[in-house]
């Protein structure tokens, strides 16, 4: 039972997902539309199972969520800092910098995501990874002390990652 | 006051934050004078910008009597592209040299964006004067 179980939903996440996806994307909420989009959650992850065989088993999806609000609430702040930096500081006064983030995260799903949202919070982008993929490297607009901005990026957002993909 | 008023007024407001941010993203990429730092600029307008848009939108539909949710499907895939666009700028950037100097990075020998096979090397060359 388990097995077929688990033959149908190979990506249980993903299948609640497209259906959600399918149900906003008509733009109506029904029944026939929530069967529809079911079984494209059904078949869709099915077919396209072979493509991940190494993913992440261990996803906890609550802290997933507080983790999206957590830096939603950090792309607001952030945008208003950045936005008042070109207001009011002069090229001169700008203070760009190269930020390497010595990585803690080994699962590309996870790096992934802590480069996305890197790149989300305004004043910093993330630029690029190290051959082996143990340190990232991440532009900052302004930083006048680039240590503290590694350091926010590893307590703010990596140790968060880690507890999300045990 | 009704419901479609407090709509209507919370349109007005996210078109006035969008504009602002839009805006502010513009000012950025004319001002600031360096390929790095312009980056900067527009992937913050793609972020509260739009996503002020959107949700003026989505209050506007709601005023008008039929609320939409597509909206917040195009800022979820906007929000899964924007870091990969920015990141092949940035790539282009560290190729062309076009940037400050990288820093070593302190565990592996090197970045992997320069991490080109030997043969390879004369074309990855940043080419003097182009």
């Amino acid at each position: 039972m388990t097995r077929l179980l688990h033959w149908l939903f190979p990506h249980p996440l993903l299948t609640v997902i497209m259906t959600i996806v399918w149900v906003m994307l008509q733009n109506d909420v029904s029944a026939g539309m929530v069967v529809f989009g079911v079984i494209l959650g059904i078949i869709i992850p099915r077919i396209t199972a072979v493509w991940w065989p190494d993913r992440p088993q261990g996803f906890r999806a609550g802290k997933m969520l507080s983790y999206c609000l957590i830096v939603i609430y950090d792309i607001i702040v952030a945008n208003i800092q950045v936005a008042w930096i070109i207001l009011t500081k002069s090229n001169a006064q700008l203070q760009p910098a190269w930020v390497e983030v010595p990585l803690d995260l080994r699962t590309p799903e996870a790096i992934t995501l802590l480069a996305g949202t890197i790149t989300l919070t305004p004043g910093t982008v993330s630029a690029d990874l190290s051959n082996e993929g143990r340190s990232l490297l991440v532009h900052a607009l302004d930083a006048p002390d680039p240590q503290a901005v590694c350091d926010e990026i590893k307590q703010r957002y990596e140790a968060r990652l880690k507890e999300i993909f045990q | 006051m009704t419901l479609e008023l407090i709509a209507i007024y919370a349109t007005i407001v996210f078109l006035i934050i969008g504009a602002i941010f839009t805006f502010v993203a513009a000012i950025g990429l004319l001002k600031l004078n360096d390929s790095m730092t312009r980056l900067h600029a527009p992937t913050k307008a793609a972020t509260v910008g739009i996503g002020a848009f959107l949700l003026a939108s989505m209050a506007h539909a709601y005023a008008l009597g039929e609320p939409s949710f597509h909206e917040l499907l195009i800022l979820a895939f906007l929000f899964v592209t924007a870091p990969i666009s920015a990141n092949f700028i940035a790539k282009v950037n560290i190729h062309k040299r076009a940037c400050e100097a990288l820093p070593v990075p302190a565990e592996d020998e090197m970045w992997s964006t320069l991490d080109v096979p030997p043969g390879e090397e004369a074309r990855a060359k940043p080419q003097t004067g182009a």
